[in-house]
C-alpha cells in the first residue's frame, strides 16, 4: 500500500494526495451519512491522464478504489472502501469544448450540472437538473443516471449522453460513443450510464444539448386532498399535455419550506402542485388555460400563477428547498426514492399514510408526480427512533415495488439499497447484471460493494488461485 | 405443448413461451450448434454474412401483449408482437409508441434488437430511449429482467440498452417494456425546398436551433439535386407553429409552404431508408456536414433522407462499389451498409467496425458458446 501511495504521488503531486486521517475522514461519507468509510488514500488527480494513471496504479497494486464527484449523492454510492483509494474528481473542471451548431458540449467529470447550461446558454440548455444541480458534477450524474424535476419531459441524464472517455479497472482508457449518433456495436455508453461508478471512470464526457424554449410559464394549484392532486395530474398528462415538469408537496412539506423559502403558499393546503409548462409561446399559451381548468375540475382550491421569473423561481425555490427545510421540523429524516406507476399515486400514498400512523413517525412526501417518482421523507428525532424510521422506510420502498414500480428512481442504488435488490431482482437477474459487470472489471476494484446485494467475484480468474483481497476481507465470495 | 417446426424451413422452430425459447437455446449451445433468431424478418440480410445456422428459432409464438397500461403510457410486449398490431392498438386510445421506421412486417424484438427508427426519433428518441425494461433469454437458458415497467428508474444495470441494438448477438429478447407517448392531434407540415444542398442544410439548422419544438425535422436530397426541409408539428397550436416556421425560413433563399394533409409526406421519408432490391447506407455524421453529404450522394448517384438535427441520413442507391463506401468512410464516423446485395455484403465489411475488446468481452459474458447471431454484428 505504501508502495501504491508513493506511485499516487507521482502521478498527482505531494499536494494531491491526502493520507492523513484528519483530511482522510472529511471524505468518509458521501450525501448519505448514515455510512461512512476511511479510504486509506485520496487523491486528486487534474487530468484525465492522471486518472488513468492512477487505476492502473491502483489495479498492480489490486486496491480497489471509489470516483467520486461531488459527493453529494444519496444512496451511499460514493462511499469509500475502507483502506481502499477515493479519486476525487473535483478538480476537473473544464469545459472542453462548446459546439453549438451540432448542439454538443464535451466537459470534464467535475464540472458541476449548472455549469453545462451555463456553457451552452442562453441560446441552448442542459435539461437533467437534479435538485442539487448547482453543487453535483456531470460525473456524477452519469454514474446516477441522474434525473430531476424536468425530466418527465425532457428525459434523464441517459438520454443526452453521446460519448464518454472511460477508464476501465485495468487502467485501459475506452471510447464509448461520440459525438455522432447510431455508431456501430453495442450500447456500451447506455450501459455504463447509471452503472454507479463500478464499469469505470468517465474522464471526458460529450453531452446533447437543445434549443432553450422560447416560453417558460409556471402555476402552483392547492387542494384540500393529496387524492385530488393525484388525479389531476393524472388529467393533465391522459389530456396529452406535456408539462415541463410537475411537482407535488404535501402539507407537511409545504410547511418545511415555507420556514425556509417565505413562498406564502395557503397553509390549510393537503398538497400543492407545481405545474410548469414550456416550449413555444403559443403552445403554452394555449396549453396554460386546459392545464388551470383540469386543476379546477379536480378540486383546486386555489392557484397561482408566476407572474415574473421572480416568482417562478420562488415556486421552485419551494420546491427545491423541500429537502433541506425537513430539518427544521425534524432533527433527523430518511429520504426515499421509491418510483410507482402515476395512476397507483392516490393509493400508495394513502398506504404511506397509514404506515405514517402505525409507526407513529411524519412523513412528508414531496414528488416528481409526471413520472411517479416519491421522494418521502421520515422524520424523527434522535438516535433512537431511527431504527423504526429506517423500517419504516423500507416499507414504504416494498409498498412502491407491489405496485409495480422501482426501488430507485434518481438517488441509486448504491450502498443504502442493495439489500433491496431482491425485491425488484431474481436470482438469474442478479447473476445477468453481474455478468456486466466482470466484462468490464473482471478484478472487482472498481466501486465493490455497491449495487449488488451480495458481492461476489467473476470466474475465469487466469492463471493459478490466488486470494482476492476483498475475499480476504471478508467482503466476497468466488462465484 | 412443444415448439411448432416452421413449415417452411425445416430448421425452424418457433417456441410457444419463453421458456422454451430459452431451453431451445440452452439445447443448440449444449449441443454447439448456432441459432439465427428470428422476429418479422424484415431485416434479416442485415449485419455480417456468414454461415446461415442451420437452426432458425422465430418469436413468432412470443405473441402476447402482456400489458398496456393506459393511464401510465406504459406497455410491455411480447417479443414476437408486430409493430404495426401494437400500434394499432395503442392508437385506439390515442397514444403511440414513437418509433416509426419502416415497417415490412417487423416485430416488437426485432425493432429493438436492430435499433431502427424513423422521423420521430427527432422529438422523442430512438428505441433506446424508449424501452424502460426487457427479459432475455441467454445461451445457457437464462431467462432474466432488467429495468422495470415505470418510466423512471435507475435500480441494476441498464441491459435494455445494451440488448437494444445488439442484433441477437448477446441473446434473444423476449419481452420489452416500452414507454408510450400521446398521439399528436392535428399534424402539419412546413415543407421548404431548394436545389441548393447549402440553402437546404442552413434551412434545416435554422429550424433545428429554433424552440419550436417539432414531432420531426427531416431532410431529402434526390439524385438529380433538389432537396427539402421537412419539419413536422403537432398539437393544438400545429398550425400556429408551422406559421413561425415559415418566419423564420422567410429571409432564406428556399421555397417554403404548409402543407396540412401530410401523412403522405412522412410516408416517402421513411421509405427512403430501405431499398432492398439496391444498397442503403447509414450514415452518422454531425448535422454540420448535412450539406457535404447531400453533395456526395447525389455524386453516387444516390437519394438521402435525414434526421436533421441528429445528423443521422440514409443514402439510397440502385448499386454501390466498395470502394466508394470506403471513400465515404473517410470523411463521417460511421457508415453501415443496410441493404445490398449478396456480393456487396461479401466484399466488405457492412459496418465498417470491428468489435472493441471491451465488446468482444461483453458478449462472451451473455453468449459464451458465441450461439445467438454469431458475427452478425
Amino acid at each position: 500500500m505504501s508502495a501504491l501511495i508513493g506511485d499516487l504521488r507521482v502521478i498527482c503531486g505531494e499536494a494531491n494526495v491526502y493520507t492523513d486521517a484528519d483530511r482522510v475522514r472529511t471524505y468518509e461519507s458521501d450525501g448519505l451519512l448514515q455510512y461512512a468509510a476511511t479510504p486509506r488514500a485520496v487523491v486528486l488527480p487534474a487530468s484525465g491522464e492522471q486518472v488513468q494513471r492512477v487505476v492502473a496504479a491502483c489495479a498492480r497494486a489490486q486496491v480497489p478504489w471509489v470516483a467520486r464527484g461531488a459527493g453529494s449523492g444519496l444512496s451511499g454510492g460514493a462511499l469509500p472502501v475502507q483502506d481502499g483509494v477515493l479519486i476525487a474528481l473535483s478538480r476537473m473542471r473544464r469545459v472542453l469544448e462548446v459546439d453549438l451548431p451540432n448542439q454538443r458540449v464535451t466537459v470534464e467529470p467535475g464540472v458541476t450540472n449548472v455549469a453545462v447550461s451555463a456553457a451552452v446558454g442562453p441560446s441552448h440548455f442542459y435539461p437533467p437538473d437534479p435538485s442539487s444541480q448547482i453543487v453535483c458534477s456531470i460525473g456524477g450524474n452519469v454514474a446516477e443516471n441522474s434525473g430531476g424535476a424536468h425530466c418527465f419531459k425532457y428525459g434523464f441524464t441517459t438520454n443526452y449522453v453521446t460519448g464518454l472517455d472511460v477508464v476501465l479497472a485495468d487502467g485501459e482508457l475506452v471510447r464509448l460513443g461520440g459525438k455522432e449518433l447510431d455508431l456501430p456495436g453495442y450500447d456500451l455508453l447506455g450501459a455504463f450510464v447509471g452503472s454507479e461508478g463500478t464499469l469505470g471512470v468517465a474522464i471526458s464526457i460529450t453531452l446533447r444539448v437543445i434549443p432553450s424554449p422560447e416560453a417558460v410559464k409556471c402555476m402552483v394549484a392547492f387542494f384540500a386532498a393529496v387524492d385530488d392532486a393525484a388525479e389531476a395530474v393524472s388529467a393533465v398528462v391522459s389530456a396529452g399535455v406535456v408539462p415541463g415538469a410537475i411537482e407535488m408537496m404535501d402539507a407537511l412539506t409545504i410547511e418545511a419550506s415555507e420556514h425556509a423559502t417565505h413562498h406564502g403558499f395557503p397553509a390549510d393546503a393537503a398538497a400543492a402542485l407545481i405545474i410548469e409548462l414550456d416550449g413555444s409561446a403559443a403552445e403554452c399559451e394555449a396549453r396554460f388555460d386546459e392545464v388551470v381548468a383540469l386543476c379546477q375540475q379536480h378540486g383546486a382550491t386555489g392557484v397561482r400563477i408566476a407572474a415574473d421569473e421572480a416568482e417562478r423561481a420562488l415556486f421552485w425555490r419551494a420546491r427545491k428547498a423541500a429537502f433541506a427545510s425537513m430539518g427544521r421540523m425534524a432533527s433527523n429524516y430518511f429520504v426515499q426514492d421509491g418510483v410507482i406507476p402515476r395512476t397507483k399515486l392516490p393509493a400508495v400514498l394513502a398506504e404511506i399514510s397509514e404506515l405514517s400512523e402505525r409507526f407513529g413517525l411524519r412523513v412528508g412526501n414531496v414528488f416528481h408526480a409526471g413520472d411517479g417518482n416519491l421522494h418521502p421523507l421520515v422524520l424523527y428525532d434522535g438516535p433512537g427512533q431511527a431504527e423504526q424510521a429506517e423500517a419504516l422506510s423500507a416499507e414504504i420502498l416494498a409498498a412502491c415495488v407491489r405496485a409495480g414500480g422501482s426501488i430507485t428512481g434518481e438517488h441509486g442504488v448504491g450502498v443504502d439499497k442493495k439489500k433491496s435488490m431482491p425485491l425488484m431482482f431474481s436470482e438469474p437477474d442478479l447473476a445477468t447484471f453481474q455478468r456486466l459487470r466482470c466484462a468490464w472489471d473482471p478484478a472487482g476494484l472498481a466501486n465493490p460493494g455497491k449495487v449488488m446485494p451480495t458481492p461476489r467475484l467473476c470466474g475465469e480468474v487466469p492463471g493459478p488461485y490466488r486470494q482476492h483481497p476483498l475475499e480476504a476481507a471478508g467482503l466476497a465470495e468466488r462465484m | 405443448m412443444s415448439p411448432t417446426a416452421l413449415p417452411d424451413a425445416p430448421g425452424a422452430q418457433a417456441p410457444a413461451d419463453r421458456e422454451q425459447a430459452a431451453a431451445l437455446l440452452a439445447d443448440c449451445s449444449a449441443a454447439g450448434h448456432a441459432v439465427r433468431l428470428r422476429g418479422g424478418g424484415s431485416k434479416l440480410s442485415w449485419g455480417r454474412t456468414g454461415a446461415v445456422p442451420a437452426l432458425e428459432l422465430a418469436t413468432s409464438g412470443l405473441d402476447r401483449v402482456v400489458e398496456h397500461n393506459e393511464g401510465d403510457f406504459t406497455a410491455v410486449l411480447e417479443a414476437g408482437v408486430p409493430v404495426a398490431a401494437a400500434q394499432e392498438r395503442f392508437a385506439a386510445v390515442g397514444q403511440m409508441l414513437a418509433l416509426d421506421p419502416p415497417d415490412g412486417g417487423a416485430t416488437m424484438g426485432g425493432l429493438f434488437a436492430t435499433a431502427d427508427s424513423g422521423p420521430l426519433r427527432h422529438r422523442y428518441g430512438g428505441p433506446r430511449d424508449l424501452i424502460v425494461g426487457a427479459t432475455v433469454a441467454l445461451s445457457d437458458g437464462t431467462l432474466a429482467r432488467s429495468g422495470g415497467k415505470v418510466i423512471k428508474n435507475v435500480a441494476g444495470y441498464d441491459l435494455a440498452k445494451l440488448f437494444t441494438g445488439a442484433f441477437g448477438t448477446l441473446g434473444l429478447i423476449v419481452e420489452v417494456a416500452v414507454r408510450l407517448h400521446p398521439r399528436p392531434r392535428g399534424t402539419v407540415t412546413v415543407v421548404a425546398e431548394a436545389d441548393d444542398a447549402v440553402a437546404v442544410a442552413a434551412a434545416a439548422a435554422l429550424l433545428a436551433h429554433s424552440p419550436l419544438e417539432m414531432e420531426s425535422l427531416d431532410v431529402a436530397w434526390s439524385a438529380a439535386g433538389a432537396g427539402r426541409v421537412l419539419a413536422r408539428f403537432g398539437g393544438l397550436v400545429a398550425g400556429e407553429k408551422a406559421e413561425s416556421a415559415l418566419a423564420v425560413l422567410h429571409p432564406h433563399p428556399v421555397q417554403a409552404r404548409v402543407q396540412e394533409d401530410d401523412d403522405e409526406l412522412w410516408a416517402v421519408q421513411r421509405a427512403g431508408q430501405r431499398r432492398p432490391e439496391g444498397c442503403v447506407v447509414r450514415v452518422s455524421a454531425l448535422p454540420a456536414q448535412l450539406a457535404e453529404l447531400m453533395g456526395l450522394a447525389q455524386s453516387l448517384g444516390g437519394e438521402l433522407v435525414g434526421r436533421a438535427a441528429l445528423g443521422v441520413s440514409w443514402i439510397a442507391l440502385p448499386a454501390l462499389e466498395p470502394e466508394q463506401l470506403e471513400a465515404l468512410r473517410g470523411r463521417f464516423a460511421a457508415c453501415v451498409l443496410l441493404d445490398g446485395p449478396p456480393e456487396l455484403r461479401a466484399a466488405l465489411d457492412p459496418w465498417g467496425h470491428e468489435p472493441s475488446v471491451l465488446a468482444e468481452r461483453v458478449r462472451a459474458r451473455f453468449d459464451p458458446t458465441t450461439t445467438c447471431n454469431a458475427g452478425l454484428l
